[in-house]
């Protein structure tokens, strides 16, 4: 239903002064971009989308107009290539982008599962590209299962338990501040499954909120499930790589940065021991998250 | 385990607002009883409440239910997954039976359920506990905090099925003082084991055998939660020194105690039997399981272990001798998950809202034309086969009716045993009237007179019976061809059945 709104556009989003195409040319620069909005479309399945992709990749001009209409449907170009097909993500205000009220019912009441949605794709993005090699190679395909997920996020919340008892900290939240609690506790805290009445998972546990955020993760085209060991496994597409990599994963880190972390590493040493004698020190356990 | 011990210290940015700062020292020691209390709270709430159920449970101890609920998860912990659900509400039952034996059967499992379920406290979201408690901050402020705990949880197994494990805090409530180092502890429980063992002390000896195993679950799951994360990543473990120490160690440990354990097998077995008191020989005998369990589960241990190797090397390939990646990505563990974990839970959840923002793909929102809504409001649904094919008509044989007396032999005994209250006879009597009638008869008497030796009174008299057959054995030795035995005194007995419906009514 929403060609109708991409068949409107090419008119205000064609300049003018491109007098060499017709509005047919704009035409079919809209229909790749309709392609490019159904995720789940394989390029290579589609003739007229693959032939489509072609002239984007071969006629400057076209491509200009297509990247024009994503534009003015709020829509950025991540990649144009036969692997990802017309990869578009939605821009921050964009009608296509994905509001975390419409996405789960109760995160509007609640701020607490808010973070542990948000937390659940950063978590399975983590795990899908577990080294920043593995996010830069455009050949690499990730693994996810939703109990790896959980357990991995659990393991770096008992790490920091231990580091936190260690120091004989008190980690126990202030009854009247929420707010304050620290962000792992919220997820050491929820239960990992629980058994319902009708076998399905508890959609408030964690593997709840994390099977909830790989399927619609699925639904976007960005993970293909292979099988249903541990609480279902999938693997990653080339979209949901250039997704992580162009959109998500400097998003969070700008919001990091503002908040005043500034994580330092070398992007490599994370393959290493961890040394006593760690130059790092300001971050050290940033800098070499798995041994902290 | 996996990892090096944390020998820098923590970033700056990562105590502010996060961390309280400690307060004194006494006040910090009340602060850990206190949580300690908090733990054993929710086994005197199942006591309190109790009494809130429908119906009548006051009968029950629920707090013994619970800590033989927690026994039970403890020890049924598997390796891989945890304990089964049913299985600890079927192992349960006995005990709540013994407590109350004349109730039905249904309702024991409603109170196993009931206490399992509370344990897991199955109503809240995070199916957990919540205690709040006051300590003094280091400025002198009087803080409240709230302290979280579980006690069973409920973790997801092989096949999607859920598994319950009881946590840390719920073998600390069950054993005490169990946070202590696991090989120590395990050497201590079996010193003092075996000293109890050559002096012949087995009551104590099981009580050292149970805590033993105990520790040896703890252990592994220990070793569990370590093998899990080396499996996960490599990076999570150091390769060079660490991992390899700890399995040495691990194997150490289990050939150690697999030697240990086989020496008290082998004394506890002597003990068992060369024993002359009977009760020492049962208790030798459970304890000749417990060692067996153990060593059972420290087989299952070794053989982990010796999988982890293998495992290393593959991931090992796999990771490290890719080629080498000229641009560098983010690392999202070390660069985003890892700095936000500690942050305050109010900060973190900006970077994930905007990672989720920018993370989730896009949706084409629907666009819908009045046109379009109103045919489709106005198609009929289709029409769907519901019924499905012809049943066959079922083919009934008639059972042949085996049955060992017919209704007439019944009713002709049924008679005979119509006895006045005033006047009861003897057995051998009534077997030789019965025999007159119908040679088959005597034992459907004798059978009768036998069922009626201890007769139900309490539920006759509730069910408003006005007379009830009843068989008194006075030792007389009965004198019957065909049957040997007590030569019983039947008789019928009144019951107040005018005063049952009184008090019934009064009630």
């Amino acid at each position: 239903m929403s060609e109708h709104v991409e068949w409107s556009e090419p008119e205000t989003a064609a300049p003018p002064a491109a007098a060499a195409l017709t509005p047919a040319d704009a035409a079919d620069a809209a229909r790749l971009v309709a392609f490019g909005l159904q995720p789940k479309l394989q390029p290579a399945r589609d003739q007229e989308y693959g032939e489509l992709l072609r002239r984007y990749r071969e006629d400057p001009a076209f491509a200009r107009l297509a990247d024009a209409v994503a534009a003015g449907l709020g829509l950025v170009v991540l990649e144009v290539s036969p692997r990802a097909g017309m990869a578009v993500a939605a821009a921050e205000d964009s009608v296509f982008a994905v509001r975390m009220g419409d996405y789960a019912r109760r995160t509007s009441a609640d701020s607490m599962d808010r973070f542990l949605h948000g937390l659940a794709h950063l978590a399975v993005a983590a795990m899908a590209f577990p080294r920043p090699e593995d996010l830069a190679d455009d050949g690499y395909i990730g693994r996810v299962s939703v109990n790896g997920v959980d357990a991995f996020v659990r393991q770096a919340c008992r790490r920091l338990e231990e580091r936190a008892e260690a120091q004989g900290e008190n980690t126990d939240p202030a009854s009247d501040a929420p707010g304050l609690e620290a962000a792992w506790r919220i997820w050491a805290r929820r239960s990992s499954t629980g058994a319902t009445k009708d076998a399905r998972r508890l959609a408030g546990s964690t593997t709840g909120i994390i099977g909830k955020a790989v399927g619609f993760l699925t639904d976007s085209g960005f993970l293909q499930r292979t099988g249903d060991d541990n609480g279902g496994t999938y693997r990653t597409t080339a979209r949901y790589q250039l997704q992580v990599r162009d959109m998500a994963g400097s998003a969070a880190m700008a919001e990091l940065l503002e908040l005043g972390v500034v994580p330092v590493t070398d992007g490599t040493a994370t393959l290493l021991p961890a040394d006593d004698t760690d130059d790092l020190e300001l971050v050290a356990d940033a800098g070499l998250p798995f041994h902290s | 385990m996996t990892s090096p011990a944390p020998t820098d210290s923590v970033p700056p940015q990562f105590s502010a607002g996060s961390r309280p700062a400690p307060g004194p020292a006494a006040d910090e020691g009340l602060a850990r009883r206190l949580r300690a209390l908090a733990c054993t709270a929710p086994l005197h709430d199942l006591d309190a409440r109790k009494a809130n159920l429908a119906g009548e449970y006051s009968v029950y101890g629920m707090a013994e239910v619970a800590l033989a609920a927690i026994d039970l998860v403890t020890l049924n912990m598997d390796f891989d997954t945890g304990a089964d659900h049913d299985q600890i509400v079927a192992r349960l039952i006995p005990r709540i039976a013994a407590q109350a034996p004349r109730r039905p059967v249904e309702e024991h499992e409603r109170v196993a359920r009931w206490v399992l379920e509370n344990l897991i406290n199955v109503g809240s979201v995070d199916r957990g506990f919540r205690a709040v408690y006051g300590t003094f901050a280091s400025d002198g402020t009087y803080v409240r905090r709230d302290y979280d705990f579980k006690l069973i949880e409920e973790v997801p197994g092989y096949g999607g099925g859920v598994y319950l494990r009881t946590t840390d805090e719920a073998v600390n409530v069950l054993v005490g003082a169990l946070d202590t180092d696991v090989t120590s502890a395990q050497i201590a429980a079996e010193v003092k084991l075996e000293v109890l063992i050559s002096r012949g002390r087995l009551a104590d000896a099981q009580l050292a055998a149970e805590q033993a195993r105990y520790r040896t679950v703890q252990y592994s799951e220990t070793l569990r939660r370590a093998l899990d994360a080396t499996r996960r990543n490599v990076r999570a473990v150091d390769w060079l020194q660490t991992v390899p120490d700890m399995i040495a160690e691990a194997l150490d440990h289990v050939a150690d105690r697999y030697r240990h354990e086989n020496a008290i097998l082998t004394n506890i077995r002597k003990a068992r039997d060369e024993s002359e008191d009977p009760e020492q020989k049962r208790r030798a005998a459970e304890l000749v399981d417990i060692v067996k369990d153990c060593i059972r589960r420290h087989t299952l241990l070794q053989s982990r272990l010796l999988e982890a190797g293998p495992l290393f090397r593959a991931e090992q390939d796999r990771q490290a001798f890719a080629t080498p990646m000229t641009t560098s990505g983010t690392d999202l563990y070390g660069h985003l998950i890892a700095p936000l974990l500690p942050l305050p839970a109010e900060q973190a959840r900006r970077v994930t809202d905007a990672f989720f923002a920018r993370g989730t793909g896009l949706r084409t929102p629907g666009s819908v034309r009045v046109g379009d809504l109103v045919d489709l409001l106005f198609t009929p649904p289709v029409e769907r086969e519901h019924l499905g094919a012809e049943m066959p008509e079922p083919d009934l044989i008639a059972t042949p009716d085996d049955s060992r007396f017919s209704e007439e032999q019944l009713g002709a005994a049924m008679e005979l045993l119509e006895l006045p209250a005033d006047a009861p006879r003897r057995l051998s009597g009534l077997l030789a009237d019965a025999r007159r009638l119908d040679p088959e008869l005597p034992y459907l008497v004798a059978l009768l007179a036998v069922h009626a030796a201890s007769p139900p009174v309490g539920t006759a008299y509730r069910q408003g019976e006005e007379k009830l057959l009843f068989a008194v054995d006075d030792g007389t030795e009965l004198d019957d061809p065909e049957f040997g035995g007590a030569d019983l005194i039947v008789g019928t007995a009144l019951l107040d059945a005018v005063g049952m419906a009184a008090d019934r009514e009064a009630a």
